[in-house]
């Protein structure tokens, strides 16, 4: 046990997880906080208040040059064309046959001041495998892709107070949702991205791993500031939102257009993988689902329909909002329907449950 | 609550307790299991009636990220569960020797008690692990 915990990489927040009393496990090759306090009351925090969570982890790509734009997309899914200077956008990177290697968010920074034109988000434990993509396919293109994880920080601030405790630290103005700009924050400078994993408001901020201790002082400072919050409740929050987990709900063995992200696969624009897509009708669909009685849900469970396996789960837990079991699964095409009765095999015991639409939870308004 | 063992009760290697009165003994989970877990919010109770063997699990506790098995400390017949579980799991948490307690069971075999460990005993196998 000992011996793993070595080899893991310690993000530069490290010895403020451990001093807030986190507990820290080994993720995707990171020691990583996995909760502080607890999850629920991290996760109603985040839904109530607002929630601090260190990110660092994940891994960033800076493409630049000439034909940047041009190759991004040829790998990306979603058309980069469309995204403006100092915009967002989500897509999926996927193999020549259509499985996905990765889901990213990609930023497009020039006008910005920068030196890089466009910076894409990987996860943690796909970022070697991107970056490898990356540069492999960037032959012909007169584009430089670099490795950049090793230069950034990365915190997420999440929740209906996450933007007037932005504004408390912020010397200028905070981009909309879905935009990135360049700010100065508690004095540090970083890119301050209108995005997030929660379905909550909030921002992401990149910044130099150096000024991370500095960043979560001022964020997560007494009085008033935000709530850390580790991995697990990432995990729940992200999973009411129905957002994807990769590894969990997306996978090489998976397409995008059967885990419901065929809005971000522009097949005209010719990406990698945009033949193999093009007219598929996959057998199973993603769907969201929750319990209608008791139990919690959890990745690999069957789900069955009329007695009948029908799909499987891949990702499940206890809703802390909505206190029921909630999950995703990927099931036969033509039963994946909202509203759709169904039941799933807990260990044995067969639990009802209901399909819904995505997401499994909306804040009332 | 802080981290507590009650030299009243015996304990399975396994992080459960047993409290014998007579014939009948109560079971739950020790402050480190419930530690382990992090917050219960599921107990799946076995029926009353059910057996339970020494060593082998007879229920199962959920927490949001990971289930459990809970393990009997001896054998016997399940005379009770912990009904107020179903609606506050915490409970395992907030007072795993009393109100968190999971089932009462009628011994089958009274021998077995001199196999579970004594505080100390349990003590100095949570300072190995």
């Amino acid at each position: 046990m000992a011996l793993a915990i070595d080899t893991l990489r310690r993000t530069a927040l490290h010895d403020r997880h451990a001093a807030a009393g986190a507990r820290l496990v080994p993720f995707a090759g990171w020691e990583m906080p996995v909760q502080y306090t607890g999850i629920r009351q991290e996760h109603v925090a985040v839904r109530t208040a607002a929630g601090l969570f260190d990110v660092s982890h994940m891994g960033q790509i800076e493409t630049s040059g000439p034909d940047a734009e041009a190759f991004l997309q040829h790998v990306l899914s979603n058309d980069v064309t469309k995204i403006a200077p100092g915009g967002a956008q989500y897509a999926v990177l996927c193999r020549e046959d259509g499985g996905v290697l990765d889901d990213l968010f990609t930023y497009r920074l020039e006008r910005l001041g920068d030196r890089i034109d466009f910076l894409t988000i990987t996860n943690a434990a796909n970022h070697e495998r991107d970056h490898a993509w990356f540069a492999e396919h960037a032959a012909g293109f007169d584009v430089s892709v670099r490795d950049a994880a090793a230069d950034y920080a990365m915190l997420a601030l999440q929740g209906p107070r996450a933007r007037a405790l932005l504004d408390h630290h912020l010397d200028g103005e905070a981009p909309a949702r879905m935009r990135v700009t360049r700010g100065v924050v508690a004095g540090v400078e970083c890119l301050i991205c209108g995005t997030g994993y929660t379905g909550e408001d909030g921002v992401e901020l990149l910044l130099a791993p150096a000024d991370a201790p500095r960043m979560w002082d001022a964020l997560a400072g007494a009085g008033g500031g935000a709530v850390p919050a580790g991995l697990a409740a990432r995990d729940t929050l992200r999973l009411e939102a129905c957002f994807h987990l990769y590894g969990n709900d997306l996978s090489e063995d998976r397409s995008p257009i059967e885990a419901g992200l065929g809005w971000c696969c522009k097949l005209d624009t010719g990406f990698i993988g945009s033949d193999a897509l093009r007219g598929r009708e996959p057998a199973e669909r993603l769907v969201p689902f929750a319990f209608t009685g008791e139990g919690i849900p959890r990745p690999g469970h069957e789900v069955l329909v009329d007695g009948e396996r029908a799909g499987v789960v891949t990702s499940g837990t206890l809703s802390p909002c909505l206190e029921v079991g909630i999950g995703m699964a990927y099931v036969r095409a033509e039963a994946a329907v909202a509203g759709m009765a169904v039941e799933v095999d807990v260990r044995g015991k067969r639990r009802p449950a209901e399909l819904r639409e995505k997401p499994l939870y909306r804040k009332e308004s | 609550m802080a981290e507590r063992y009650p030299d009243d009760l015996l304990y399975h290697p396994e992080h459960d307790w047993a409290r014998v009165d007579g014939d009948q003994a109560t079971f739950g989970v020790t402050w480190y299991a419930q530690d382990a877990l992090g917050e219960v919010v599921f107990f799946d109770p076995p029926a009353v009636g059910a057996s339970v063997v020494a060593n082998e699990s007879y229920a199962e506790v959920e927490s949001v990220k990971a289930v459990s098995d809970v393990f009997a400390p001896l054998s016997g017949t399940i005379v009770a569960v912990n009904e107020r579980l179903a609606g506050a799991p915490e409970k395992v948490n907030d007072d795993p020797y009393d109100e968190g307690w999971m089932v009462k069971v009628e011994l089958s075999d009274r021998s077995e008690i001199e196999s579970l460990l004594d505080v100390g005993a349990y003590m100095d196998l949570l300072s190995k692990s």
